[in-house]
């Protein structure tokens, strides 16, 4: 687990990390999305110890990350393996060499017939196989991105970090850097933290999200709560949602369907019911992980109200009143 | 004054200065490799943007270092005669000349090998502390080997600079190939040794960067 206590940061004058708390649980891949400035990247390097915080803690396993106690925090950096949105390969050495430079670090000679089993099943795991021997200037972004990954668990870390990770990938290899990310976090249990602006990525694959903006955490939460209606400005913004142009006659109501809510017809039977007709102003209907998540604003006349909701209420459909 | 040389002593002179060359070219670049690795290294560490940040450190090193830059190798030649005469023994010849152009090489290897070594990717090196490198294995894994073919080519443009300057020291005592042109080419006015002495040097100095662009690729 770790943990992260009203941490704060400033840069020279300006706070970039105001007051941040957020725990994350062991085994779930957890996003931090929002911004560029919003301060994510310098708090997972904050993490990471890559650089320090003025106040506040940050715990990784009940053990306080501290810059200045060297020694306990390259301990700790074992045990958190790190990727970036520049793959950060040495341009010189191949993909074994790349990999095994981690365990250089440590003492261990990546030679040996233990490591040389271990770094062909990480490439293996990754798919890279048959590049054992490339240099990284004859790969694609996406492969590089691969080679990260398993230089990253080279050391058999429990954590994960991902700082902007495919960022700089188009949208199909990013699909399928986060498939692995997925992959690596079913199989091998690692607890994944990715930092990102990309929409996509915390859909895609994180169970739980914390949303930043100007060096706060807004909102914390499952994603598909946090973003199909949104209450935070923010976060609408950061969406690009034009969710408030909606009419101003009458009332909207918004329908809320939570992965199982979309498979049955409630606007045509309310519809039917109240032999009343709606104006549907504004829906949306987006995948989080395996399940479709969505919301529908219905504009009606004050009157058709009251039954509406009792109706949705015999549905068990989750339902507000968007003024 | 034609009638000094007879047409076969040509390239038993010439070979003579082009050995002396060699040897005054290729001492004073290994010394200053050598010498000047270290004021790299230590520029690198206290860069603003390197592993251990020192203002003090930086600015004192780099104020030394241009100051031995901007001295014309002239009169850094003379200047050095009683320091020369100490660690050679004597002012003149062609070994006596390893210590002016040593001394002027190290300065500018120095920066050629800092510029190399904070040439590498800052995000490499951020990867490596991630894993919980220290800053002696960053310097080492990272900016140095990272580094390698740079600094190749550094060294490359210093041997080419070592011959110039190494021609100008032979005209002080020194021998070589530029002493040659000048005392039989250009002051006895026999053109056509002045002729075989830039042709020398110009093979010379093509054949050295030949093989820095060969290693360069094969290293990078």
């Amino acid at each position: 687990m770790i943990q992260i206590k009203n941490v704060k940061k400033s840069f020279k004058n300006t706070e970039v990390l105001k007051d941040i708390s957020i725990e994350i649980e062991k085994g779930e891949i957890f996003g931090i999305i929002g911004q560029s400035g919003a301060g994510k990247s310098t708090l997972l390097r904050c993490v990471n110890g890559l650089e320090s915080y003025d106040d506040g803690q940050i715990l990784v396993e009940g053990q306080k990350v501290d810059i200045k106690d060297k020694q306990s925090l390259r301990l700790l950096q074992k045990r958190m393996g790190m990727i970036f949105q520049g793959f950060n390969l040495l341009e010189r050495l191949d993909v074994y060499q790349n990999v095994a430079l981690p365990m250089k670090f440590w003492g261990i000679n990546p030679r040996s017939a233990e490591s040389k089993e271990k770094i062909l099943k990480l490439l293996k795991l990754v798919g890279l196989e048959n590049k054992v021997h490339a240099k990284p200037r004859e790969l694609s972004g996406g492969q590089k991105q691969r080679v990260a990954i398993a230089r990253a668990l080279v050391l058999d870390p429990e954590f994960l970090l991902c700082d902007e990770a495919t960022s700089a990938l188009d949208p199909e290899i990013t699909r399928e850097i986060l498939a692995l990310l997925q992959k690596i976090n079913k199989e091998l249990g690692i607890t994944i933290v990715v930092v990102t602006h990309q929409m996509e990525v915390v859909k895609q694959i994180c169970q739980r999200v914390a949303f930043l903006s100007g060096g706060r955490v807004l909102a914390v939460g499952r994603p598909e709560k946090l973003f199909i209606w949104p209450e935070e400005r923010e976060i609408r913004d950061f969406l690009r949602e034009e969710s408030d142009k909606l009419p101003t006659n009458g009332v909207n109501l918004k329908l809320f369907f939570f992965g199982e809510g979309n498979q049955r017809p409630i606007v045509t039977q309310m519809a039917q019911e109240l032999h009343t007709d709606f104006n549907i102003c504004w829906a949306k209907l987006e995948d989080f992980r395996e399940d479709v998540y969505g919301s529908l604003v219905l504009n009606m006349e004050e009157k058709d109200l009251e039954r509406a909701c009792a109706f949705l209420d015999s549905k068990n459909v989750t339902w507000e009143v968007v003024r | 004054m034609p009638g000094i040389l007879s047409t076969a002593g040509y390239s038993e002179i010439l070979l003579k200065a082009f050995k002396e060359t060699l040897y005054m070219t290729f001492m004073s670049t290994i010394f200053s490799v050598i010498l000047g690795f270290i004021p790299g290294i230590v520029l690198t560490l206290t860069a603003p943007d390197g592993l251990k940040p020192n203002k003090i450190i930086y600015e004192v090193l780099s104020f030394i270092i241009n100051v031995f830059r901007s001295f014309p190798f002239i009169i850094l030649l003379v200047i050095l005669i009683p320091f020369t005469r100490v660690i050679v023994g004597t002012s003149i010849g062609t070994t006596a000349m390893i210590v002016p152009l040593t001394i002027s090489a190290i300065p500018f290897i120095a920066r050629v090998f800092e510029t190399s070594l904070r040439g590498t990717n800052p995000g490499v090196v951020e990867a490596a502390r991630s894993f919980g490198a220290s800053n002696l294995q960053i310097l080492i894994h990272v900016y140095v080997k990272e580094s390698i073919p740079r600094m190749l080519n550094g060294i490359v443009l210093l041997i080419i600079s070592l011959i110039g300057y190494s021609a100008m020291a032979g005209t002080v005592g020194g021998g070589g190939v530029g002493d040659i042109a000048i005392r039989y080419g250009y002051q006895a006015r026999n053109y056509e040794i002045l002729f075989y002495c830039s042709i020398i040097l110009i093979i010379f100095v093509q054949v050295i960067q030949m093989i820095g662009n060969y290693m360069y690729k094969k290293m990078s």
